[in-house]
C-alpha cells in the first residue's frame, strides 16, 4: 500500500523542522505497523515530552506524517486533559490542594501565587518562566502544604514565602539568558504547504 | 437467528442484530437522532433507551445486541420519562429558533420533541456559545443548534474520507468542528454538503440563496434562465409530499415557469454536450496511447462532481492530468447560455443571470470558482439546492402537485435519456459508452436496453470490461481492445479506486466519480432524510426517464449537432476549449 503522498519530501522536511529528526523517527516506525493510526496518542505523549506542549504547528505535522485528518488530531490533543496546548512555561508549579495540604493553608498559599504571577490555574505567566497547576496529593502530607517547581519540592510554604521562592527561580532564568538565547525558537506553521 | 420478545411481540433476527434492527423489523419505531444504517452505532444521542427485562440500567437500543429470550419494552413509563429527559437535555442546550430556522418543518429534533409531547423545557443553564461559520459558498455552520450527534463526522470521515469535522474538546466545551477552531473555507472541506444532508438540526445547512434569485427574476433588464440538474425531476417531488421516485419533470417545468424564469432550460442539454466533448477527449487520449506511442494521462476521470474535483486538488493534485478537462455540465451550461444562447438573442452575457438548480451543494462553490467566466462574466450565478426550490415554489403559493405538465423551453432544454442518467452513479459512464461505442464502432453499445448493468447500482466501486469488435477504419487501432471502466461513488469509494490505481493494482482506462452515495440523486442538496432505499427509488425513477425518451444517446440530440454547427465547429474545437474546458489546482490540505 502506497502510503506516501506526491509531495512527501516537502511534508517530512518541514515535519523534521517542527518536530524534531527523533519525532519523525518514531512516526516512521508507527507506520510500518499494521495499524498505523492507533499510535496517534503515544505519538502526542513524545511531543508533549520533548516540546513541553503541542502546537498547532506539531498537530498539523503529526496529521501529515501520520495521514490521519489534522481535525481528528486536533480533536484528539483537545480531548484528553494530560495534553497541553499551550507553552508551558520554563518551571511548572504545582501546588498541593489535596485534604492535608488544604486544611494546614494551601488555598491562601495558592491564592499568593495567583496573586503574584498574575495568572490562574493552568496558565502560564506573561514572561514565560512559570506554569500554575494544582493536583490533589502529591504523596507528602507531612510536609503540608507542599508545592513541587518541577522536580524540587518545597514544604511547610506559607503564603509569605511565595515571592522569595518565585524569586529564586527568577534569578535563575537571569543567569541562564545571559549564558544562551530563547529555549525552543518559534515555530512555523504547517497548513500552508505550496 | 436470536428469539426475542419486544412489547411482547415475538420477534426473530440474524444474530448480532441490535434491537433497534429487530423493532424495526417488528413494525415498532425507536426515535433516535444520532443512528444513521450503515453509518454509526456510538450511542451518543440516548434517545433510542429501552427497557429490558433483569437489567439495571436502561439500554441503547442502537447498540445493543439482541440476545436469545430478551424481553424489551420500548413504551414503559420508565423509558418514556428518560426519553423525554434527553430531549429535554438537548433542547435546553438548543439554540431552538424554531420560526426563523432552515430546518422548520424539516427538523428531527422539532418533530421528535413534538412526537414526544414536549411542552416545556424543565432545564435551563449554560449553552454552547454560538459560533456561525459561514466562510465557505455552500455551507454555514450554527454550533448553537448542534446537538453533537456526530453524524456529520461520521459521514465526512467514514463515507467521504475527507475528516473536515470531528469533536474538539470535551464534555460541555465540545464543538464539532475542524481543526484548531478553523473555519470550513481554511481547511480540506470539499463543500459535498453530505454533513448538512445528515444533520438532525439546523447546525449545517446549505447556504440559502433564494433571494437572490427573486432579486434576478424582479430586475428588469435581466434574462434570467434556470437549469435543472438531473437529479431533481426524481426528488423535488418530496418536497410536496410525493413518494421517493416520482418523477415531477413537467411540473418542476411549470414551477420555474409560473416563477418568473424567462426560459427553463435543462442542465441535461449540457450534460449530452459533456458526454461529446469527454467522449471525444477519452478516444483522444486512448488514441495517443495506443497509436501514437505517447504517454497520455489514463485512467481519465470524470470531471463532473465538483467535490470530487476539489478531493484531487486537495489529496490528490499529482492525478489532476487524470481528470477530464470538461467543466462539470452545470459550467458548460453557463458559459453557452451567456454565449450561443446571448448571442441569439442579441444580449449581452452581463444581461443573461443564469440560475443552476442542483442536487448539490459543492456547486455553489464551483460556480464562484474564478476561472468559471468563459463568457467574461461569471458563467452561472446563483446555485439553488433541489431544498432551495421547494421552498421557492411553496413560498410563491404555488401548488406544485395541482401544476399541469410542461415542457422545457427552447434550444437549451431538449436532451436525451443519456443526459437522464447522469443522475446516477454508473449513469455518465454508461452514457459515455453509448455514445463512444457507436463513435468508434458506428453501432450501438451491445448491451441489453442500453443498459451497463455492472456499474449500476449501489455497490460501492463497480467495474466493466468492454471488448471492441467491428470498429471503423479511423478507429482500426481500437479493434480487439478491452476498454476497462471503473464507477465509483461516495469519495471514500473513489479514494479506494485513486489508491489501486496509484498502486498499480489496477489498471482502468476510464473511471466515473461521483462524490455523493449513489451519485447526484443522492446529493447534499436533496430532500432529507436520504436512505439506500430512496436512493434506490430515485434511481429507478431516472432510468425509467432515460427510457422513456426516443433519443438515448447524446450525439443524437439534434440541438447539440445545431450547436456545433452553428457555434462550436467541434468537440475539442477551439472554441470548445475556450468555453467548454477547465484547469485545475493543487490545493494545500489542513
Amino acid at each position: 500500500m502506497n502510503t506516501t503522498t506526491d509531495n512527501w519530501h516537502e511534508v517530512e522536511t518541514t515535519a523534521r523542522r517542527i518536530l524534531g529528526d527523533e519525532i519523525v523517527a518514531h512516526i516512521d516506525q508507527c507506520r510500518q505497523t499494521s495499524e498505523p493510526q492507533s499510535h496517534l496518542i503515544g505519538v502526542l505523549h513524545k511531543i508533549q515530552a520533548q516540546h513541553g506542549y503541542l502546537a498547532e504547528a506539531h498537530l498539523d505535522a503529526v496529521a501529515q506524517l501520520m495521514q490521519i485528518p489534522a481535525a481528528k488530531v486536533a480533536g484528539v490533543a483537545s480531548f484528553y486533559h494530560y495534553y497541553r496546548l499551550q507553552p508551558r512555561g520554563r518551571f511548572l508549579i504545582n501546588i498541593c490542594l489535596g485534604t492535608a495540604c488544604y486544611v494546614k493553608g494551601a488555598d491562601r498559599v495558592a491564592q499568593k501565587l495567583i496573586e503574584e504571577l498574575g495568572i490562574q490555574f493552568g496558565e502560564t505567566s506573561t514572561d514565560g518562566v512559570f506554569t500554575l497547576e494544582g493536583s490533589r496529593c502529591l504523596g507528602t502530607c507531612g510536609l503540608a502544604p507542599v508545592l513541587m517547581i518541577d522536580n524540587e519540592v518545597h514544604a511547610q510554604v506559607t503564603p509569605d514565602q511565595v515571592p522569595v521562592i518565585l524569586e529564586k527561580y527568577l534569578s535563575r532564568v537571569r543567569r541562564e539568558s545571559h549564558a544562551s538565547s530563547g529555549p525552543t525558537g518559534s515555530l512555523t506553521p504547517l497548513r500552508r504547504l505550496p | 437467528m436470536t428469539k426475542l420478545s419486544i412489547n411482547n411481540v415475538p420477534v426473530e433476527v440474524p444474530e448480532g442484530s441490535t434491537i433497534l434492527c429487530a423493532a424495526k423489523r417488528a413494525g415498532i419505531k425507536i426515535p433516535t437522532l444520532c443512528h444513521v444504517e450503515g453509518l454509526q452505532v456510538i450511542g451518543a444521542c440516548r434517545v433510542c433507551v429501552v427497557e429490558v427485562e433483569g437489567a439495571r440500567n436502561l439500554a441503547g437500543s442502537c447498540s445493543m445486541p439482541v440476545a436469545e429470550g430478551m424481553k424489551v419494552f420500548t413504551n414503559t413509563r420508565r423509558v418514556r420519562e428518560a426519553r423525554r429527559l434527553v430531549v429535554e437535555l438537548l433542547l435546553s442546550e438548543h439554540n431552538g429558533e424554531c420560526q426563523t430556522c432552515d430546518r422548520n418543518e424539516d427538523c428531527e429534533l422539532q418533530a421528535l420533541s413534538a412526537e414526544l409531547g414536549i411542552r416545556e423545557v424543565r432545564y435551563g443553564g449554560e449553552r454552547t456559545r454560538r459560533r456561525i461559520d459561514n466562510s465557505t459558498p455552500a455551507l454555514i455552520r450554527d454550533n448553537g443548534k448542534c446537538i453533537k450527534c456526530r453524524r456529520c463526522v461520521s459521514v465526512c470521515l467514514e463515507t467521504q474520507h475527507v475528516g473536515a469535522l470531528f469533536p474538539q474538546n470535551r464534555g460541555f466545551n465540545t464543538v464539532i468542528g475542524p481543526a484548531f477552531n478553523l473555519d470550513l473555507a481554511s481547511v480540506a472541506c470539499v463543500q459535498c454538503g453530505q454533513c448538512a444532508a445528515i444533520c438532525p438540526v439546523g447546525a449545517i445547512t446549505e447556504r440559502d440563496e433564494i433571494d437572490e434569485v427573486w432579486t434576478a427574476l424582479d430586475a428588469p433588464d435581466k434574462h434570467v434562465v434556470v437549469q435543472t440538474a438531473p437529479a431533481i425531476r426524481a426528488a423535488l417531488g418530496e418536497c410536496f409530499g410525493c413518494e421517493p421516485g416520482t418523477l415531477v419533470t413537467g411540473k418542476m417545468v411549470a414551477a420555474l415557469r409560473r416563477l418568473g424564469f424567462d426560459a427553463v432550460f435543462d442542465t441535461n442539454f449540457a450534460a449530452d454536450l459533456t458526454i461529446l466533448e469527454e467522449g471525444t477527449e477519452l478516444l483522444t487520449r486512448l488514441k495517443k496511447t495506443l497509436l501514437d506511442g505517447e504517454p497520455a494521462a489514463l485512467p481519465m476521470f470524470t470531471s463532473c462532481s465538483p467535490g470530487w474535483i476539489k478531493f484531487m486538488e486537495y489529496f490528490h493534485p499529482d492525478m489532476l492530468p487524470n481528470l477530464s478537462s470538461c467543466k462539470s455540465p452545470q459550467q458548460m451550461f453557463g458559459a453557452v447560455a451567456k454565449t450561443y444562447y446571448a448571442n441569439k438573442l442579441g444580449k449581452r452575457p452581463e444581461q443573461i443571470f443564469v440560475a443552476s438548480v442542483m442536487p448539490c451543494t459543492a456547486k455553489k462553490f464551483e460556480c464562484q470558482r474564478p476561472e468559471m467566466n468563459a463568457s467574461g462574466v461569471r458563467d452561472v450565478d446563483v446555485v439553488l439546492t433541489t431544498r432551495e426550490l421547494g421552498k421557492m415554489i411553496r413560498s410563491a403559493g404555488i401548488d406544485f402537485m395541482g401544476l399541469p405538465d410542461e415542457e422545457m423551453d427552447a434550444p437549451l432544454g431538449l436532451s436525451t435519456g443519456a443526459a437522464d442518467i447522469f443522475a446516477n452513479t454508473g449513469g455518465v459512464m454508461e452514457a459515455a459508452l453509448r455514445t463512444a461505442h457507436e463513435i468508434v464502432t458506428g453501432r450501438p453499445l451491445p448491451m441489453k436496453n442500453l443498459h451497463v448493468e455492472p456499474v449500476a447500482g449501489l455497490a460501492g466501486v463497480k467495474e466493466a470490461s468492454l471488448e471492441i469488435r467491428g470498429a471503423l477504419p479511423e478507429w482500426r487501432f481500437l479493434e480487439g481492445a478491452v476498454l476497462n471502466v471503473a464507477v465509483a461513488h461516495g469519495l471514500g469509494n473513489a479514494q479506494k479506486v485513486v489508491a489501486a490505481v496509484k498502486s498499480g493494482a489496477k489498471q482502468y482506462h476510464f473511471v466515473e466519480v461521483m462524490t455523493c452515495p449513489g451519485g447526484c440523486i443522492g446529493g447534499g442538496g436533496q430532500p432529507r432524510f436520504t436512505t439506500n432505499a430512496i436512493r434506490q427509488a430515485r434511481i429507478a425513477a431516472i432510468y425509467r426517464e432515460d427510457e422513456g425518451k426516443d433519443l438515448r444517446k447524446s450525439h443524437e440530440n439534434p440541438e447539440i449537432r445545431q450547436l456545433y454547427k452553428e457555434f462550436l465547429g467541434q468537440p475539442l474545437g477551439e472554441k470548445s476549449h475556450h468555453l467548454l474546458h477547465t484547469e485545475y489546482q493543487t490545493r494545500a490540505r489542513v
